[in-house]
């Protein structure tokens, strides 16, 4: 999966690697080959070549490297980074790459004709570029400088030379820090101030760096190099730093830092202690060479004595990981063959899982912990069985290919469901958020994959599967489609996606019922009868819902306008906002978040239902959700301590009045300037004689004809983007349920995020309510005046809104939430929406509406009729297809 | 607005309207006429010293009557661009035939054909304007890929020779009266970019742009390029040239090509042209897929939003495009994709920057 941070291999670089160097130096390029498809198979996503050497000819060195690289797909499939301090080693470099590569480096070191020159060219190649903080004057060195200098290349860049803004990547100097000299005291704190400003100012650049600079001042106390790098981009990360050259395979995890070492080595990055950070760090130095691993308390427990099989069984129902490569060793020195211990006690221990699990004894939250300590078990025997080298291959009861649809990036079920499966012997292939259709079918046909499963939350991930569905037609799959997700449902299964495929769809509700659907069609006295059930109930569901359509008619639009809410405007006036235009919130205290935390939804994504706090002691859950809910606190209080995510939020409230079913946003008080319009839709249900109205958004803000001064409000919060990286982290030590747990808490705290400002708003942004007290509790329970609804929600289920919200929040500046090609939130833990303040303003659902409100839709958004059907497909009264016949 | 600077504008305002049409192949129809080595050579290159049979790009100066009328029998099928008879007029692949020295006049006399018949069919029906897409082909050299299996470092051509290539070819394109510029059947993405670099280099000097056609091809079932990119990953390697169209053609039948063209049609945010074989040869060398089969096939892409320029390649025929004109007249074009600001980089497979 591409994560938030991309790591660039550094092996193939001559001035990093002695061993590439001297490869290079002897001719050796076969070996350096292998240095290069290492880096890549070790996850680099794009690699760095650099032959500067005073002993090679550059240009002849780079040409005979990357035309031998070209011809190994698994190393040219990654994008190249052309490093160079010459300009005739860059070109020769871009006139070998079929891709499109990054140049390292151009700057303002020789005047800015050279600089546009140079600009120039990569252009025309057709690369990206790296800008170093260097001009006539010098490397930048004060942050100010350092952002001064790119700020200046910027300009240049993308007003002088045409170059696209995505395609710039600065780089602002990693310099050595701890030399011992003053003046290099605040060298990483600056590139830290530098990366914030150059992230929060230059809109679309990213920023890299040499990690491995920091550490100069150390080398050969590998220990403390790393612990610095690990700490150096944990900061760098969070500033805004998305790409960096780095030697992934040796990278501490920032929280395996010993706590002092951490500490002493934060003090030098951060310039905490000017005086003596440097020589407080050396104190320790010596004592962490060779990685002194830090003793290990061990408690003695009973069930330690019991038989080896024993010992695994009861670590895996209990989900205990810290013996279970001893024990797995033990087992594996008792069997005849490495793979008898994944076939015999592990499998057994699993099954015990598994029939907890079926007969609802354990829940999710133990079930991914058990399947942690599995993971760690096979993890440690895996090279026992590929050294083996017989047909050692554990028999899996089934393979999965699992993804989240193009455009969505929610992933936390998916997860579950697919440990759920390892759980219980499935071989899941997962390939992450955002997976476009072809990748899925190839991998599924080329892992000859028994079923596929896809995921998504967001309503336009429907048309993204029914997409997957009629390709999987095309191309004549047959293996079953499992469909997942908080906004799928059976229903839209049965009418819009079996219609597209020819082999098996099943709906899956949630991950304990994934077993049993997937059980049943790897079985071959089950997958028949299954089927047959599962067909004729869809077959049913779609009739009901043909039949349905005819008869739940909808109000011809202008009738439905005509009953709009009825409210008087001459009554009260508006609140003028204290705060009228963009405030923004960031690196906000986790403190007050956590505080305000719903647990409820928490508990439900681990499928634990119930109130909060009675929960914890529900008779049949409860056992569960304790220790959940003491995880939960636990990685709270570590992730608050630690400042492993930086909360950003933007507020905008601006003049508003309603026209018609839209509302206008005006630059200022004078109401002459539209800066936006914000396109609301109406209820077109009967509503004859129930003395109801037929609402919509815009019937809160007061119409331009009221000449009374109305205002509407927008936000959008994160709880930080730094959750995505870690999360992977925790993935890739074989942790998945510190991962879910992590994400599950990221969308907690987005969410009290979002009632968080809410309530700052009503109380002094904006300041309509400045009175109000209400206890967190009463908050919940939304006993609040003024509404905050999303797009893409029941009362605004338009997605593609989202993105006029986005434009007048300058939300991806300010608060570093981008939205994807289907309008999903990146991060995922992130909340928007509109404020509305009017004391009638309360949420609603749209429900259906009739083609007559569609093409007046379209035509005030300027987009198409088969635009806003495809967006509203879910709302739509009428079936699409047959209309435009 | 000078008559050209008039025609761009027109082919950008027909663009929005419609599916614009294509021609067909320029081999398949020379082929029927059965020429033999006297006819290539005419009386210019009676003496040449090599066998010239093949090199049908001379025809453009030996049998011009020949190619202007499989010019005019595509407009009059229906086609809105036609391709010069340029594929092979490149220095370097001239160079098979020793005429090497030929290029620049091929391509400029090539464009001024093509010209001039799309002029005579507009007169007759003015209020239809035709267009002129200079065809830059491959080559027959890959600067990607080493010819010898046992030395993967060699290449038999380089960046440098095909850039003043193919910047010879574009400049006799253009000072021939070409509307586009057309690079075409791209095995190897590094010799396009070459010929991108060459074009945007040509119209700094010149002082003037045109609308840039690129199509790729995907060689085989692997769904790769000759050189293994993805038809995403070809897509970010060529974008910067910010060209009129992308697109797919040649070496598979619209069976085959579809899922590609439809990637293509999903990330690229400028319009997506489409001209597929007449299917995959068969075991004769020949190409079996009927006009009403091609047809249905593009009609369906046109139907399901996939494409703005449809034709053909290997084995189509006059009759083919003017079915595939039929079926794709009344379908609106592809609308152009939104598609966010975002590092894009490609190896032999995409990569994208989220953050």
């Amino acid at each position: 999966m591409i994560g938030s941070f991309v790591n660039i291999g550094e092996r193939t670089n001559v001035t990093g690697s002695a061993k590439f160097r001297r490869l290079i130096l002897e001719g050796d390029f076969q070996a350096g080959l292998a240095i290069a498809r290492e880096q890549v198979e070790n996850g680099a996503q794009i690699i760095d070549v650099n032959v500067d050497d005073g002993m090679l000819d550059g240009p002849e060195t780079m040409t005979t490297f990357l035309n031998l690289i070209a011809s190994e797909p698994d190393i040219a499939r990654v994008p190249v980074m052309i490093d160079s301090s010459s300009w005739p080693v860059i070109e020769a470099g871009l006139r070998c790459v079929q891709g499109k590569p990054i140049v390292n480096s151009i700057s303002l070191k020789e005047g800015e004709e050279s600089f546009l020159a140079h600009a120039k060219l990569v252009r025309r190649y057709g690369a990206a570029v790296v800008v170093m903080a260097f001009d006539e004057r010098g490397q930048g060195e004060s942050a100010e400088r350092r952002y001064e200098i790119c700020a200046r290349a910027y300009k240049l860049l993308t007003e002088v030379a045409d170059f696209p803004p995505e395609d710039i990547v600065f780089d602002p100097n990693v310099f050595a820090v701890a030399t011992g000299m003053a003046e290099h005291n605040d060298y990483a704190n600056a590139f830290f101030e530098a990366v914030r400003l150059l992230r929060a100012n230059l809109p679309h650049c990213h920023v890299s760096g040499g990690v491995s600079n920091v550490s100069f001042a150390f080398r050969g106390n590998n220990a403390v190099r790393e612990a610095m790098h690990s700490a150096f981009l944990y900061h760098a990360i969070r500033a805004g730093m998305d790409m960096g050259i780095v030697n992934a395979g040796q990278l501490t995890l920032y929280e395996d830092i010993p706590a002092e070492l951490r500490e002493r080595v934060e003090d030098v990055l951060l310039n905490r202690r000017p005086d003596d950070a440097t020589e407080r760090l050396l104190e320790i130095a010596q004592q962490h060479q060779g990685g002194g691993a830090a003793a290990r308390t061990t408690v003695d427990l009973s069930w330690r004595q019991a038989a080896v099989d024993k010992r695994l069984e009861h670590a895996l129902v209990h989900g205990i990981d810290e013996y279970v490569v001893e024990d797995t060793e033990e087992a594996r020195l008792e069997a005849a063959r490495p793979i008898e211990v994944i076939e015999g006690p592990l499998m057994a221990g699993m099954n015990v899982v598994g029939d907890l699990f079926g007969s609802g004894k354990m829940f999710l939250p133990q079930v991914v912990k058990s399947a942690r300590v599995m993971k760690k078990a096979v993890a440690h025997l895996l090279p026992f069985i590929e050294a083996e080298k017989t047909e050692g291959e554990a028999r899996t009861r089934g393979r999965i290919v699992m993804a989240t649809v193009k455009g969505d990036v929610h992933d936390i079920g998916k997860n579950i469901v697919g440990v759920v499966l390892q759980c219980n012997n499935f071989e899941v292939i997962d390939l992450g958020v955002m997976v476009p259709c072809a990748k899925i079918l190839e991998t599924a046909r080329r892992e000859k994959a028994d079923m596929i499963g896809l995921s998504g939350l967001i309503t336009p991930s429907l048309q993204e599967m029914a997409y997957v569905a009629s390709e999987m037609r095309r191309l004549d799959f047959d293996v079953p489609l499992l469909i997942g997700g908080a906004t799928t449902s059976k229903a839209h299964t049965a009418t819009k996606l079996v219609p597209n495929y020819d082999g098996p769809v099943v709906h899956v509700v949630d991950a304990s019922r994934a077993i049993g659907v997937v059980s049943a069609l790897v079985s071959e006295e089950q997958r028949a009868p299954f089927l047959a059930d599962v067909r004729s109930e869809y077959e049913r569901i779609a009739a009901d819902r043909a039949g349905g359509g005819v008869r739940s008619g909808t109000e011809p639009l202008a009738a439905a306008r005509s009953n709009r809410a009825a409210i008087d405007w001459t009554e009260a006036t508006p609140t003028r906002p204290h705060q009228l235009g963009l405030s923004v919130f960031d690196d906000y205290d986790l403190n007050a978040l956590a505080a305000r935390i719903d647990w409820r939804p928490f508990f439900a994504a681990w499928e634990l239902h119930g109130r909060f706090p009675a929960i914890l002691d529900d008779p049949r859950v409860g056992e569960a959700a304790r220790p959940l809910y003491d995880d939960a606190q636990a990685m709270l209080q570590r992730l608050i301590a630690e400042k492993w995510l930086r909360p950003s939020a933007v507020v905008g409230l601006w003049p508003a009045n309603a026209v018609g079913d839209d509302i206008e946003i005006y630059a200022d008080e004078t109401r002459q300037q539209i800066v936006a319009r914000v396109h609301t839709l109406r209820q077109q249900m009967t509503r004859e004689g129930q003395g109801r109205a037929n609402l919509a958004l815009a019937d809160f803000v007061a119409p331009k004809d009221s000449g009374v001064a109305d205002y509407l409000g927008g936000f959008a919060v994160t709880a930080g983007a730094e959750i995505e990286a870690r999360a992977e982290a925790f993935k890739a030590a074989q942790d998945d349920y510190s991962a879910i747990l992590l994400q599950a808490l990221g969308d907690r705290l987005a969410e009290a995020f979002a009632e968080h400002m809410h309530a700052c708003v009503r109380q002094e942004i904006w300041g309509y309510a400045p009175d109000e007290a209400l206890s967190n509790d009463e908050l919940i329970a939304e006993k609040y005046r003024g509404i905050r609804p999303a797009p893409g929600y029941p009362a605004c289920p338009d997605h593609s809104e989202k993105q006029t919200l986005f434009d007048l929040l300058d939300a991806e500046a300010r608060a570093g939430i981008r939205l994807t090609e289907s309008f999903a939130m990146y991060p995922a833990s992130s909340v928007s929406g509109y404020y509305f303040a009017h004391p009638e303003s309360r949420y609603f659902g749209l429900g259906r509406i009739g083609r007559d409100q569609v093409v007046d839709y379209a035509q005030r958004k300027g987009v198409s009729v088969a635009t806003v059907e495809r967006w509203l497909a879910p709302n739509l009264a009428y079936n699409p297809v047959e209309n435009a016949a | 607005m000078g008559k050209q600077a008039k025609r761009i504008a027109a082919l950008k305002a027909a663009s929005a309207r419609r599916i614009l049409v294509l021609d067909g192949a320029m081999g398949t129809m020379i082929q029927d006429r059965e020429l033999g080595e006297a006819d290539y050579r005419g009386t210019r290159f009676a003496d040449h010293g090599s066998d010239l049979k093949g090199n049908n790009d001379l025809l453009t100066l030996t049998q011009p009557e020949i190619i202007g009328d499989i010019h005019r029998l595509y407009l009059e099928a229906g086609a809105d661009i036609i391709e010069t008879n340029t594929f092979n007029a490149t220095a370097i692949s001239q160079m098979d035939y020793g005429t090497q020295g030929l290029a620049y006049e091929l391509n400029r006399t090539a464009a001024e054909l093509a010209r001039a018949a799309a002029t005579a069919v507009e007169r007759a029906d003015p209020d239809r304007p035709r267009f002129v897409a200079g065809a830059i082909g491959p080559t027959s050299r890959t600067a990607s890929l080493s010819p010898k299996v046992e030395d993967p470092g060699f290449r038999n051509v380089d960046f440098e020779t095909l850039r003043v290539a193919y910047g010879e070819a574009a400049r006799g394109l253009i000072d021939g009266g070409a509307d586009i510029l057309l690079v075409e059947t791209v095995f190897d993405t590094l010799n396009a970019r070459a010929a991108l670099f060459a074009i945007d280099e040509l119209f700094e000097e010149l002082g003037e742009t045109l609308p840039i056609m690129i199509s790729g091809t995907i060689t085989d079932l692997s769904g790769r390029t000759l050189s293994g990119q993805t038809a995403e990953a070809f897509w970010n390697s060529v974008r910067h040239a910010r060209p009129f169209s992308v697109g797919l053609n040649c070496a598979l039948g619209p069976t085959e090509l579809r899922a590609h063209v439809a990637e293509l049609a999903r990330v690229a945010d400028t319009l997506v042209s489409a001209y597929p074989n007449a299917g995959l040869p068969n075991e004769m060398g020949g190409y079996d897929e009927t006009p009403e089969a091609m047809a249905e096939h593009l009609g369906e892409w046109a139907r399901a939003g996939l494409v703005n320029l449809v034709g053909g390649c290997c084995g189509t025929t006059a009759a083919h495009i003017a079915a595939i004109a039929e079926a794709v007249a009344d379908v609106p074009p592809r609308s152009i994709p939104e598609v966010p600001r975002r590092l894009r980089l490609s190896g032999l497979e995409p990569f994208e920057l989220r953050a």
